[in-house]
């Protein structure tokens, strides 16, 4: 059986070269950066390598703007925290976007139980953010406006550019969040006019445990774990050394890769949504179109009729690793928040899948993908009662309506005596 | 590797990818038909009675993996029993046969025993003369 990893947007492979550079510092060069003798100065400056690498791949004016810590849920975490807690005095509103990753909106959430306020600004059923909303929300008392540039979910690049002259204009840092794009598009933080910029290599060949925070030297940033003087204090604790040194590597193949990397996977990516939407009736691509606003490796997809779980296990017994937003995927039970946010229909969310390219995914398997996907939707609709239930005009489709018969939320209504939301 | 790294047991994952009893009945004599409030899923269960017996039973799921599961085994489990002995069906048999359900994953198999109930409700109003040879009371309608 062939096996297809469509998950990158989760974790990706380490490249070989970074696991080659990481191996001495387990063994050889083991010692602690923050020691005084030869073992700590050694690691040291392969620490300082390893910031150039990471300032080179985002645009930083300088290496000493890079912090490293465990990876980009603490940099986000620190980023508004840290924020939030040295403008204490200033002010206490946070604006940011509705459809921020979880890292974000719960560390703000965290805050609003402090007596911190918060704005979240909407995103269109694409998902670019509201500009003027955002301009709107900004206030006297507000301290950060957090956006991301891509979002983990339906991958709409966000005009990040916009919002930070936005800020500028009105004086406030601006965070972005680049979990979702460092590796795979051009960053640039002084274009942008960012206080703060947070990644994790892992995205992008890297190894896990490891994020990046960078931080412009004018924002204020106070720290929020306690300990020793590392990362300039902004950080105490060890840092993972291999990880940092792998990361490093990582952060450099994929400058001098960035390119090659995007026209590959926009390729596939325009392959496989043709493909699909050819193939399987009835199925909705969530976010804009693959284009400019939209970064090649992530598609978002609502199959209608039926469930994402089901597909997603299907999937994964034919090979195929993806991801799904799916309220039965979820812990909570809820479907993403991305969704909700873009206004997608109920019965649409139960049906998301999520697939993520990477560099080392082919035409075949994108051709792979395709036909097992189709046999797939074709089982699962099998299994439906919506389907036979749309077939025979009780439900409508959401993506191609009939005019016969009544929405799906309405059904679910109906037979569940609540409201499927 | 996936044989050995699955997201439910063996059994769950068996009747997941072999499901029995999927489909409709033609001539149903009782189809109840529920709705999930927690995700929103949805399952249907026809069934066909003789004697006071459940002869067949089919199911049709848009849900989950394991609400796949839970109805392929909820429609194995009462094939064969009287109205009744299906009216005290609980959704505890399911995840006992199943193996076990990640507590998640419990409600989905509430959802069978409801289709089942629904199922039996309809019949019951269909054939108002087997009510009063119930001994399990009705339970308010659904
Ligand atoms: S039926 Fe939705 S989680 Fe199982």
């Amino acid at each position: 059986m062939r096996h297809v990893y469509l998950d990158h947007q989760a974790a990706t492979p380490l490249l070989p070269e970074a696991f080659e550079a990481m191996k001495p510092f387990f063994t050889e060069w083991f010692g602690n950066p923050s020691s005084l003798h030869e073992h700590g100065l050694r690691v040291r400056e392969a620490l300082k390598h390893s910031r150039e690498q990471m300032a080179a791949l985002i645009h930083a004016g300088s290496p000493d703007e890079i912090f490293f810590t465990s990876d980009g849920t603490e940099s986000a975490n620190l980023a508004i925290k840290g924020v939030a807690y040295a403008n204490e005095r200033r002010g206490k509103h946070l604006v940011v976007c509705a459809t921020e990753h979880p890292s974000v909106i719960n560390s703000v959430e965290f805050l609003e139980k402090q007596g911190w306020t918060c704005t979240r600004v909407g995103v269109d059923a694409e998902g670019h953010l509201r500009l003027q909303e955002l301009r709107d929300a900004i206030t006297p008392q507000t301290v950060l406006v957090a956006v991301h540039h891509v979002n983990h979910d339906i991958g709409t690049i966000q005009p990040v550019a916009e919002v930070g002259r936005i800020c500028s204009e009105k004086g406030v840092p601006l965070y972005v969040d680049c979990e979702a794009s460092a590796g795979w598009l051009p960053i640039d933080v002084d274009a942008w006019g960012a206080a703060l910029v947070s990644f994790s290599p892992h995205r992008f060949y890297g190894p896990k445990g490891v994020g990046v925070l960078y931080r412009n030297k004018k924002a204020r940033l106070v720290s929020i774990i306690h300990g020793g003087v590392q990362e300039g204090g902004r950080r105490a604790g060890t840092e993972n050394v291999p990880a940092i040194v792998g990361a490093g590597v990582a952060a450099e193949v994929a400058r001098r890769d960035l390119e090659a990397r995007i026209a590959h996977t926009r390729e596939l990516q325009v392959r496989l949504w043709d493909g699909l939407e050819k193939h399987v009736g009835f199925i909705k691509l969530n976010g804009p179109r693959p284009g400019p606003d939209r970064i090649s490796t992530n598609l978002n997809i609502s199959t209608e009729f039926i469930e994402g779980e089901g597909q997603l296990l299907l999937c994964d017994l034919n090979g195929i690793a993806v991801a799904s937003g799916s309220s039965c995927v979820s812990k909570s039970l809820k479907i993403s928040h991305v969704l909700a946010a873009i206004g997608l229909d109920h019965a649409l969310a139960q049906g998301n899948i999520i697939m993520t390219l990477g560099r080392d995914t082919s035409v075949e398997d994108v051709d792979y993908v395709v036909q097992t996907f189709a046999r797939i939707v074709e089982k699962l609709r099998g299994m439906s009662p919506m389907w036979d239930e749309f077939q025979r005009g009780i439900i409508d489709s959401v993506i191609r309506p009939t005019g016969r018969g009544k929405s799906f939320s309405q059904h679910a209504a109906d037979v569940s005596g609540k409201s499927a939301h | 590797m996936s044989e050995t790294y699955t997201l439910y047991n063996s059994i769950v994952m068996d009747h997941f990818m072999h499901p029995r009893n999927m489909g409709d009945l033609k001539d149903a004599d009782g189809v109840g038909e529920v709705g999930a409030a927690a995700c929103g899923d949805i399952m249907k269960i026809s069934l066909k009675i003789k004697d006071g017996k459940i002869e067949d039973a089919r199911f049709k799921t848009f849900g989950c993996g394991s609400a796949i599961a839970s109805s392929s085994m909820a429609t194995e489990l009462i094939k064969g029993r009287s109205i009744d002995e299906a009216m005290n069906f609980t959704n505890q048999e399911v995840v006992d046969a199943l193996g076990g359900l990640p507590p998640v994953k419990i409600h989905c198999s509430v959802l069978a025993e409801e289709a089942l109930k629904a199922a039996l409700e309809d019949y019951i109003r269909k054939h108002p003369e087997t009510a009063s040879k119930l001994q399990t009371p009705m339970p308010a309608a659904a």
